[in-house]
């Protein structure tokens, strides 16, 4: 499902080595948890894995697509397999909640009846009946990232990369979330989970790959945050 | 692209020209004061090359006739004259026509009164297509059978044809400034308009959309405010031109110069503000988004 092998990744304006010949491996159905303290190349893995910069060494693999050599005019139909979430929710502020969401369908081309059909399941699924009229700003921390949740499932996404989901929400909103993220794990999705929050990562029993300085420096299945800052 | 999916971005174009209403209406302002700049520059370039034109058409040259010829003969002239290129029309005069003429510029002067209505030649008024060949012409006429000189006002001409060609240039720098100053204003104007929208871009990118699904209702959105800035930018123009003219006719102005109706310039005035407006609509919004589509 994704395969980094020996990745190195090197900004060229500051020369900062972010990824060092970097290897991991996520399997399909797995729930796991990226962290590591600030700077330590969290961010770099999740933009190398959504294809948004490129390596400068070794080959990576996401949902089937090779993303080392893959071609920008691909890496639309890349994206729509898989479901990102970010720390500061990115939701359109003229959009309704309905209409964010729906726009995610109407980027693969679904039909008006598809929509019609999956945006109320997917809204019902992360728990925002009833909050399908509201524009962004008129929701919670909680239920924004909850609108961001289902923008990122409504496809059928084989792969959710969650980065920082819960940097802006409350201790009790966040574990919410991973709660929803671990049912969502449940009904046949991976997910990729980026944080720094280790009372969370311990909360959950689940593989936990942790980074420092571009590098893995542990990767267990015991669900504990190994970095100790 | 499907039709469901091309009706959906149409509409998200729309719906984004009110979302963006503040955008909107500064895109639309700026491509207005832009063409209302251009346009009067243009109607009055425009006005100035008719009034030219008028004085190439008041702008005569007399042939006159050899003494000898009989009134017949000299008559007889007229098809040659109009054979020689350049000529676009030659009217007889007869001696008799002629002295009349002369004595009545001198109304007040009895100086002429016994002299025989013989004194002066038969000769033929002639106009010219183009007053910049005068000489050419002039040449062509003199060396026809039967006609003793030529008359031709070299230096007007010469002057009037100096005047149309600084005035053509100098129209013409000044439309090409205002015009890429236009071009540099709305490129500005839209740019800072699709900057607000970057943050946009990207989520669509990161969801998957294809440049051209992103780009799609920008352009229909320029294009719609193009037409828009356009068409207001015409009814604009058109008022101010008829009060203007309006004003101007009313004032000793009226009386010397001879102003082209708006009405005249009707359709290829709509033609050019509406193209000039969708072309900059179109062309800046595709443009100003380029770079936000690299992610």
């Amino acid at each position: 499902m994704v395969s980094m092998k020996d990745v190195s990744m090197v900004y060229k304006t500051s020369g900062t080595l972010a990824t060092d010949h970097l290897s991991l491996n996520i399997d399909e159905g797995e729930f796991v948890f990226l962290v590591g303290p600030s700077g330590s190349g969290k961010t770099t893995i999740i933009k190398l894995l959504t294809g948004e910069i490129k390596a400068n060494e070794g080959e990576i693999s996401v949902n089937g697509f090779d993303l080392t050599h893959i071609r920008r005019r691909r890496l639309p139909k890349f994206r729509r397999t898989l479901g990102v979430i970010f720390q500061d929710f990115r939701l359109i502020d003229d959009k309704t909640v309905y209409d964010n969401v729906a726009f995610a369908m109407h980027v693969v081309g679904a039909s008006k009846r598809e929509i019609r059909e999956r945006v109320p399941y997917v809204l019902k699924l992360v728990g925002l009946e009833g909050r399908e009229k509201r524009l962004p700003q008129e929701l919670s921390g909680g239920e924004q990232q909850r609108v961001a949740v289902a923008r990122a499932l409504v496809n059928r996404p084989r792969l959710i990369i969650a980065d920082e989901p819960t940097g802006n929400l409350d201790p009790a909103k966040s574990l919410e979330l991973m709660l929803l993220l671990q049912k969502i794990n449940e009904l046949g999705t991976t997910v990729l989970v980026v944080t720094h929050e280790k009372e969370l990562v311990n909360a959950f029993a689940k593989r936990v790959i942790s980074i420092e300085n571009g590098s893995i420096v542990s990767d267990g299945m015991d669900g504990y945050y190994a970095y100790e800052a | 692209m499907k039709l469901n999916r091309f009706f959906y971005l149409i509409k998200e174009g729309i719906k984004s020209i009110f979302t963006h209403g503040f955008m909107s209406f500064a895109s639309v302002t700026i491509i207005v004061a832009c063409l209302i700049i251009m346009g009067s520059f243009s109607l009055l370039s425009f006005n100035i090359d008719s009034m030219i034109s008028d004085m190439e058409q008041d702008n005569e040259i007399l042939a006159f006739v050899e003494d000898e010829l009989s009134d017949e003969e000299a008559m007889a002239i007229g098809t040659r004259l109009e054979a020689v290129s350049n000529v676009s029309s030659v009217t007889f005069v007869t001696r008799q026509e002629a002295f009349e003429s002369f004595k009545a510029e001198y109304d007040d002067d009895t100086r002429f009164d016994d002299l025989p209505d013989t004194t002066l030649r038969h000769r033929y008024v002639i106009h010219l297509e183009d007053l910049s060949l005068v000489e050419t012409t002039a040449q062509d006429i003199k060396a026809i059978n039967g006609i003793a000189d030529v008359g031709a006002e070299l230096e007007i001409s010469r002057a009037i044809i100096t005047i149309r060609n600084i005035i053509s240039l100098v129209s013409f720098v000044i439309i090409a400034i205002l015009f890429v100053v236009s071009v540099f204003i709305m490129n500005n104007t839209i740019k800072l308009a699709t900057y607000s929208r970057k943050e946009e871009i990207a989520i669509m990118k990161m969801v998957g959309a294809s440049n051209a699904f992103i780009r799609f209702p920008f352009v229909v959105e320029g294009m719609i405010l193009g037409l828009l800035g356009g068409g207001v930018a015409f009814f604009i123009e058109w008022g101010l031109y008829s009060l203007l003219t309006e004003k101007l006719m009313a004032t000793i102005i009226g009386g010397i110069v001879n102003v082209v109706a708006f009405e005249i310039l009707l359709i290829p005035m709509l033609a050019i503000f509406l193209g000039i407006g969708l072309l900059v609509g179109v062309f800046g919004s595709s443009v100003a988004i380029r770079n936000y589509l690299k992610i």
